[in-house]
């Protein structure tokens, strides 16, 4: 007979089984019972946070970093709700994410009992599958199956809601050998037709582009695609939720497409005869106004997950698979053809888009007198180097941590793309690091995102998770800022946070057991990094004092075509005439 | 816009119905009618959803249903290769002088009186909606005090069942080239 355990216990020994070794979150009143035994475990190390949201940040960073699951917990009612914006982060950036979070006793739920949310309910649209569990029997299943779901397919958050009288009651902890879901059956198989298909469609291509989503890294696709690419000599374009898929420094490689992306790569989509799409959604953020969309061109979408496929795009080929298996079948279907004769000739693509690299790489203008923040971004790239992770909050310095540093290798970039979650950085950068205690991680922050969820600088200080903070100070929401100068007249309606001296970054660093420096001019910029890089034996944060006019360009105003990208304000490009 | 027949086989957890019927609602379809109930299949419940929408946002509705784990299949039914039944129960005015009339429509549209009172009788009636409407249509003359319809069921015709394999075969929904 197996041993009488509480339901708790079981939980504990679940999430052991699951091989769950890093926990975020605070305890509260329902999820006390929990609590008690975790303390107890030899195999998970829980980090508690400051705030739950916080929790919640830090495991997506941690899944971001290294392709495991990451697990956050926290109680009933407020502690669950405020899961609520990593879930809904989670859930648009594809991230596996187990939350688990206490529940009311089962015969409180429904009468609005003290701290009670029916967090399942709350999260149902934004959550890949949540349960309540009642039973404490039923933990072990549970559990098993959330990991699965979260794991597997496309990668997703799932809840786990355990009221508190399931935590208390007494069970028997059996771990299920097999998982049955009758109704999930994720394909990862690419149908060989399709992939034929596509093949062929590339190799008689005259312009191609390989458009490049976050899904290749979640599918650890990335040398696949590298030798892809390199086979067929067809151009690259990474979006946001893929920079570090593909090495910037690779000549292939025309950088980010969309909104902020370069003239080159939104000029090779727009004008491209075939788009290989991987791993990539036809955001709204990528596409600009979608109907004037890559209006020539033939689509290849491979994706694993079917509901993308058609959703804003029509797709002439599509592909559901895993893209670590579709791409190398997608590899031998073009050897395939190539040992056939039959080869795509790009030239003539390739002079056109050097031309347009060429005339218009990334650039910045330095102010007159002030630092600019772009060239705090760029240098803080070239000092840290390639042992290095980078988290960004959202806004105008997240743009310029995706277009000014070099990112070579996946999982180096961590951001919020499609909810845009302000505050996602220095929580993430926590999760980062926990999962990376050998790497250097940096959030790159803004002073607004910055104010969202810096207590856990606090969690930093005093879990020994040294992450070092360069915050992009220019006194404003700053991107908001840039769209009022663009589009209301310069009004700056409540976007001065005032926050040059208030508060002081510093001293604010230094309340919290972390080092504070401070940057105010060009020529201090290499040293205040090459200090902050010294500095291991606690957080770091550099308040980087910058203009607040900086904008960020190229821009494609939202609701209009890529064509009328511009390179600075009123400044479109010369696409040239041979096209 | 077009009406549409969809049945949907679930697993019959708790809140799967909850998560079928908001993932319509937050994609903005508007749900017409929905019945559900047990099947010849242990744990496995049928949804008949009736849904006004054009072609293409359905697509993406039943690629999203696809993705509920608790959804194991969907089958849009076609009006023609299918049978769809309503049941209604109306309260219609009927004193000793209209009473008659009323049980002759009744008797007309083989409908059932399930109740008789001195100043109205309730009437059963089975049917495709269209039915239901002509009956309404009649019955509406002599004072309609209380109506109540079930949702739509529906069930293909000939021999083939939707749920022969209660598994469903691994989702390529997506890869229908048009």
């Amino acid at each position: 007979m197996s041993e009488q355990i509480t339901g708790a216990q079981s939980l504990v020994s679940s999430l052991e089984a699951a091989g769950v070794t890093d926990v975020f979150g605070i305890p509260g009143g329902a999820i006390l019972p929990l609590y008690d035994p975790l303390m107890d475990s030899k195999k998970i190390r829980h980090i508690l946070v400051r705030h739950e949201q916080g929790a919640g940040h830090a495991a997506e960073g941690y899944a971001a970093v290294s392709g495991r699951v990451g697990v956050c917990m926290a109680t009933s009612g407020p502690g669950a709700t405020n899961l609520v914006t990593p879930i809904a982060d989670a859930h648009m950036d594809s991230v596996p994410l187990v939350a688990i979070t206490g529940q009311v006793a089962s015969t409180s739920i429904g009468t609005d009992a003290f701290q009670e949310a029916d967090i399942r309910g709350i999260t149902m649209p934004i959550t890949k599958h949540s349960f309540l569990v009642t039973n404490p029997d039923e933990i072990p299943q549970a559990v098993a199956e959330a990991f699965h779901i979260a794991s597997t397919g496309r990668p997703g958050p799932v809840l786990v809601d355990v009221s508190k009288d399931a935590l208390q009651a007494m069970t028997t902890f059996v771990w299920p050998q097999s998982i049955s879901l009758p109704g999930y059956h994720p394909v990862t198989r690419p149908h060989a037709k399709q992939v034929r298909e596509a093949a062929r469609l590339i190799v008689e291509s005259s312009q191609p582009v390989l458009y490049v989503g976050g899904g290749v890294i979640r599918a650890n696709a990335a040398a696949a695609l590298r030798r892809l690419a390199e086979l067929t000599g067809i151009p690259v374009v990474t979006t946001l939720m893929a920079r570090g898929a593909f090495p910037d420094t690779h000549e292939l490689h025309l950088g980010m497409p969309g909104m902020h992306g370069t003239v080159a790569a939104v000029g090779a989509l727009q004008k491209a005869d075939l788009l290989v799409t991987l791993g990539a959604r036809f955001d709204d953020r990528v596409t600009g106004k979608l109907s004037s969309f890559a209006p020539n061109a033939t689509i290849i979408h491979a994706d694993i997950d079917p509901a993308e496929i058609g959703k804003n795009r029509f797709v002439d080929v599509p592909i559901v698979g895993d893209l670590s298996e579709i791409i190398p079948d997608l590899v031998a279907a073009i050897e395939a053809e190539f040992s056939m004769n039959k080869r795509g000739d790009y030239a003539g693509w390739w002079s056109q888009l050097n031309r347009l690299r060429d005339v218009y790489p990334l650039g910045y203008d330095l102010p007159p007198d002030g630092l600019s923040p772009q060239y705090v971004i760029e240098r803080l790239g070239i000092i840290s180097g390639e042992n290095s992770i980078y988290a960004a909050g959202v806004g105008q310095h997240q743009m310029w941590a995706s277009q000014f540093i070099q990112y070579n290798e996946p999982r180096t970039w961590i951001n919020s793309g499609g909810l845009g979650t302000m505050g996602f950085a220095v929580p993430a950068a926590m999760g980062a690091k926990v999962a990376a205690p050998d790497k250097t991680v940096w959030a790159v922050d803004g002073d607004g995102c910055f104010q969202m969820t810096n207590q856990e600088l606090v969690t930093c200080a005093i879990n020994d998770i040294p992450i070092k903070v360069a915050l992009i100070n220019n006194s404003s929401l700053g991107m908001v800022r840039q769209w009022q100068t663009l589009f209301y007249n310069q009004r700056y309606s409540n976007t001065d946070l005032h926050s040059h001296r208030i508060p002081d970054f510093v001293k604010l660093a230094d309340a919290y057991g972390c080092h504070g420096l401070r940057c105010e001019s060009p020529d201090e910029v290499d040293a205040t990094i090459e200090k902050a890089m010294s500095l291991d034996d606690a957080p770091v944060v550099i308040d980087f004092v910058v203009h607040k006019d900086a904008m960020v360009w190229p821009m494609v105003a939202a609701g209009t075509s890529n064509d009328e990208i511009l390179v600075a304000r009123a400044m479109a490009p010369d696409w040239g005439s041979d096209d | 816009m077009s009406r549409h027949t969809l049945s949907v086989l679930v697993e019959d957890k708790p809140g799967v119905l909850a998560r079928v019927s908001s993932l319509f609602s937050r994609r903005g379809f508007n749900i017409e009618s929905l019945a559900v109930g047990p099947t010849e299949v242990p744990e496995v419940s049928r949804m008949t959803i009736v849904v006004n929408v054009e072609g293409l946002p359905l697509e993406q509705v039943t690629k999203q249903l696809n993705k509920l784990v608790n959804v194991l299949k969907i089958v849009e039914l076609d009006q023609s290769a299918s049978v769809a039944r309503e049941i209604m129960l109306v309260k219609v005015k009927a004193d000793i002088d209209s009473r008659s009339k009323v049980i002759e429509v009744v008797q007309l549209f083989k409908a059932k009186v399930v109740d008789v009172a001195p100043e109205a009788l309730t009437i059963e009636i089975t049917g495709n909606p269209e039915k239901l409407a002509d009956f309404l249509k009649v019955m509406e003359p002599f004072g309609i005090k209380e109506l109540v319809k079930s949702g739509m069921v529906a069930v293909g015709r000939g021999s083939r069942s939707i749920s022969d394999r209660s598994t469903r075969p691994a989702d390529r929904s997506g890869e229908r080239t048009a």
